[in-house]
């Protein structure tokens, strides 16, 4: 609820200037890994070493959801020998991580990036294929903006 | 269905107006549901838990043969062979259709793996990249990325109708109308694509398929060899005409069925679908530079256990999620702008089927 509410407030006070789109990182094969370049978009609104501390979380929890290894093989072999009738009740570990990575964005986003004006889309609801950020601009005209504290955020209204 | 769908419409704009009454508004009209606009050509079942491709005509014949070659097996050759050989028969045979029908039900009616397409923002996002970095002039340049994967490099190749750079291994199914993951082929017997999350389900189900038409077979063919040395193969076969059909439907099945699932075994352990295996994408014949199979652990037992028994991935098309009443989106447009996409392509060359990932 409280995210809903800083959602409001950051829509009510602010307008959406652009977005910018984190890609997929294929060098280590079709796992999911996303891109930590920091995009130059965002160098004049959030710290550099959230954004990569975010990214690299990020990565860190999808590894963990598509490491082979003892317990994906169990989840296999169990699955297989009933038929895969077992799909349709039991949670598969990837979706149990999933809910974990959803938590940790909007953690994220509570903490970092709406008091920063951005705000950042869960990868699951772009298909995993991109992290997609909105950016904010503040409106001049309203005085008590979402944005607080920080002073990369303030000079949104002097920016062109 | 078109006539609500226009009538949903007419409402949303007028009540829609001030937010305070978009909550009572939308609480009158019926919630939609996104599976209900989806892109893609597939039929939608359970209020969008399950899916499938447009066309399932062979998919009721495999369901139709198995269901009457086996309910023979249990009605006719069954009591015979519990009586005189073993109870172990009817129970295997039992276990064997069982795994059976079910692998093939979660075959057809799983999510293969498709890819959502690009949202209209990202899809103006890459145009504007491509822009920046490609040649400029009248033909646009071809669209393609490459990559390095595990020291091979891969090309990617742009989706017209996707609005996006496939990722390595996924195609496009022209049937379907999807971007698929891990795309092994379109099969008309399961009616659904074969792709990332529903492989290993069709893997079991040939194998096990294999294993119940082998089973069948060499059941009837000792109860037909029990009876004829009582009575004579002819009186056998007057006394039990359906053990006749039987060998008839598992003789001519079972080498096709066989030869499938000695394919997907070869596939299974070296990490290949049978797109990239019929394209040769990975095949040291195809150029003179060494050219591996980059996604392989090169190790036949790695590969298997990677691709059986992998952790399952999750669906990434939200079908059972609701609709943003402020979005309105309508299938009927969304299919005029992929065929556009396609006309596009055909203009440039390009075919959205044809890739070489």
């Amino acid at each position: 609820m409280a995210e809903v509410h800083n959602l409001q407030e950051l829509r009510q006070s602010a307008s959406l200037a652009t977005k910018v789109f984190i890609q997929r990182d294929y060098t280590d094969g079709i796992l999911c890994q996303f891109q930590t370049k920091f995009p130059p978009e965002l160098e004049s609104r959030v710290e550099r070493h959230y954004f990569e501390d975010t990214v690299k979380t990020l990565n860190n929890y999808y590894a963990e959801a598509e490491k082979i290894g003892g317990t994906s093989y169990f989840e296999g072999c169990l699955a297989c020998i009933t038929a895969y009738i077992i799909f349709i009740c039991m949670e598969t570990r990837y979706e149990k991580v999933l809910k974990k990575i959803s938590k940790y964005i909007q953690e994220q986003n509570e903490k970092i990036y709406t008091p920063r004006g951005l705000l950042i889309t869960d990868p699951i609801e772009r298909g995993l294929r991109v992290i997609e950020i909105a950016i904010y601009e503040d409106r001049c005209s309203s005085g008590s903006s979402s944005s607080s504290g920080t002073g990369s955020s303030t000079s949104s209204c002097s920016r062109g | 269905m078109k006539e609500c769908e226009y009538r949903q419409i007419a409402l949303a704009p007028g009540n829609g107006s001030a937010p305070a009454s978009q909550a009572p508004a939308s609480r009158k009209q019926r919630r939609r549901r996104k599976w209900e606009s989806f892109a893609g050509k597939n039929r939608f079942f359970c209020g969008g838990r399950l899916m499938s491709g447009r066309q399932s005509g062979a998919f009721y014949l495999t369901l139709g043969l198995i269901f009457s070659t086996s309910g023979l097996f249990f009605g006719f050759d069954c009591p015979y062979l519990t009586e005189n050989l073993t109870l172990a028969i009817p129970i295997i045979a039992g276990l064997l259709f069982v795994f059976v029908v079910s692998t093939l039900l979660h075959t057809s009616f799983t999510d293969p793996g498709i890819l959502p397409r690009a949202t209209p923002d990202e899809a103006a996002d890459l145009e504007k990249q491509i822009d920046n970095s490609g040649g400029s002039g009248y033909r646009p340049p071809p669209r393609t990325k490459e990559v390095v994967i595990n020291g091979q490099t891969v090309k990617l190749k742009y989706c017209f109708s996707c609005k996006m750079f496939r990722p390595p291994r996924t195609s496009h199914c022209s049937l379907c109308d999807n971007c698929v993951e891990r795309f092994d082929h379109h099969c008309p017997w399961v009616g659904n694509c074969v792709g990332k999350r529903n492989y290993r389900f069709f893997y079991m189900f040939l194998l096990s398929l294999s294993f119940l038409t082998a089973f069948i077979f060499a059941c009837v063919i000792t109860h037909l060899t029990l009876r004829s040395q009582n009575t004579g193969l002819l009186n056998a076969l007057q006394e039990t005409p359906a053990s006749a059909l039987e060998l008839v439907v598992c003789f001519f099945s079972v080498w096709s069925i066989l030869g499938l699932s000695g394919f997907h075994t070869y596939l299974v352990a070296s990490n290949l679908t049978t797109n990239e295996d019929i394209k040769g994408s990975w095949s040291s014949k195809r150029s003179s530079e060494e050219n591996t199979n980059p996604y392989s652990y090169n190790s036949i037992v790695t590969n298997c256990c990677a691709v059986l028994c992998g952790p399952m991935p999750p669906s990434l098309i939200d079908r059972r999620g609701f609709l943003d009443p402020d979005t309105i989106q309508l299938p009927g447009p969304q299919r005029k702008v992929s065929q556009g996409a396609k006309t596009e392509v055909n203009l440039v060359g390009g075919d959205p089927n044809d890739d070489v990932n």
